[in-house]
Formats: C-alpha cells, structure tokens, sequence
C-alpha cells in the first residue's frame, strides 16, 4: 500500500492559468495527502505541496502537467487534483466563457 | 524572463518606513508612480486594489518574503518594485513571521501569460535561501541591483 503510485496528466483549462490563487488551492489539496506529489511541466520537476514551486511551473492556459503521486493515497490525491485542475478549473473563467 | 526586464530600480526601498502591511504597499506604489511607471493611473486606487487582493489570500508566501500583486489598467506591462524593512513587517505571512522583503508587481489586465513568466522569474530565485539571504543583507538600491543582474546570470542564485 506504501508503494502506491498514481500518475496522470492534467491539463489547465483557466484562461489565467496557475497564478499564485490556484497554485495556492493545488497545493492545499497536495497538502492533505500523505503520498508524494512531484508535478512536471516537461522541463522542470516540482514539488506539488510547495506554493513558490508549483506557481514557478508558470503553467499557462493549455499547458498539460503531470502529476505524479507515490505513497498513501496516491490514487484519491490525483483525483482530488485532477477534480480541481480540469473539472473545475479551479473555479476561475475558460476562454469559452 | 529576467528579473531586470520588469524590475524598476528607481523604484527600490532600500528602508520601508511603515511596518504594516497596507502601508508598505502604499509606499511601494506611490515610489512606482515617482518612477513614472503608472502612467496616469492613481496611487490611492491601485493600493486599495492590491490591498483588495491581498486580503483574498496572502501573498506573504513565508521565509521573510511577500509578493504582492494586482493586474491593473494602469501598466501596459508588468512592473515591479522592491522594498526592504530591516525591523520586519506585519504581513499576515502564512508562517505568521515578519516579512523582511517585498516586491510589488502590477500587471496588465489582458497578459495573463506574461505574468505568470514574472512569478516563474521571481519565484525561481525567493525559493533559494542564499538569495532571500543576500536580498536581506541589501543596505542600498545599488547594492539590490547588483544582486538581482547576478542573479538574472545565475540560476543558483
């Protein structure tokens, strides 16, 4: 169970991107998971319960993260995340709207 | 992005005389609208902006530095503005300590991207404690200049 590993890519769907108030949501949800979380943007590797990590992704509209999960609770701290990042877009307007 | 493109030097408060918050980002934006940088924008209005965000959630990210900020009409690009308080400020920091440097930055309203390759820029060096360190260690504007050029070269740092 300690060796769960949990990965997916999530895509931000906010037209303002992951500005410091998602990243600070991200890293409320990372937070309350025991498993590590490590979020890459294809060129750097960030510590995803870190607020200056996670914001320094610079994560633009569009962009596509992995999140990779390892530990207790890898599986529901992806969901979680994923919940957050692509179906509510962290509660912040889409282009489309 | 480097830190240099968006910093504005003749902005630098190498000692805030506030110590509270709300003060030392009036006196930040008011340094910014001396320096020319906020066009016609009026200080009283973008300090109660950035306040307005503020209180949304802390920008005081820990570690003796804060980052407040606001998207604002009155720049057409990002620009920044750093001050220092040797005593320390009350910024309701999520580590509930004192804030020891902040850098101010108004964004455009329509460059979301652009901002976010500022808080990349800005994070990227706040993270590393041997910068925060030598930020504090700054007495003067010249002294935080030099920094922020040997830091734009330096990853590290």
């Amino acid at each position: 169970m300690d060796n769960e590993v949990h990965e997916a890519e999530l895509e931000i769907r906010n037209s303002d991107g992951l500005h410091m108030r998602p990243a600070m949501r991200f890293v409320d949800i990372a937070n309350g998971f025991e498993c590590d979380i490590a979020v890459s943007n294809g060129e750097t590797s960030v510590d995803g319960k870190s607020i200056m990590q996670v914001t320094m992704l610079a994560a633009t509209f569009g962009t596509k993260l992995k999140v990779r999960a390892e530990g207790a609770g890898a599986r529901a701290a992806v969901d979680a995340l994923r919940e957050l990042v692509e179906d509510k877009h962290f509660d912040e307007p889409t282009p489309k709207q | 992005m480097k830190l240099v493109d968006f910093v504005c030097f003749e902005a630098t408060i190498p000692e805030l005389q506030r110590n509270d918050r709300d003060g030392v980002i009036a006196e930040l934006v008011s340094s910014l609208d001396r320096a020319g940088k906020l066009g016609k924008g009026n200080c009283e209005e973008i300090t109660a902006a950035v306040v307005s965000r503020e209180n949304e959630a802390s920008t005081g990210m820990g570690k003796g530095v804060a980052m407040p900020h606001v998207k604002h009409e009155a720049v057409k690009d990002v620009v920044a503005a750093i001050g220092q308080s040797s005593a320390g400020i009350d910024f309701l920091a999520l580590d509930k300590e004192p804030v020891y440097s902040v850098i101010l930055i108004i964004s455009p309203v329509d460059n979301p991207d652009k901002h976010l390759q500022v808080m990349e820029a800005v994070f990227k060096h706040l993270q590393q404690a041997k910068f925060r360190k030598f930020l504090r260690m700054c007495s003067d504007s010249e002294q935080i200049h030099d920094l922020l050029i040997e830091a734009d070269e330096d990853p590290s740092l």
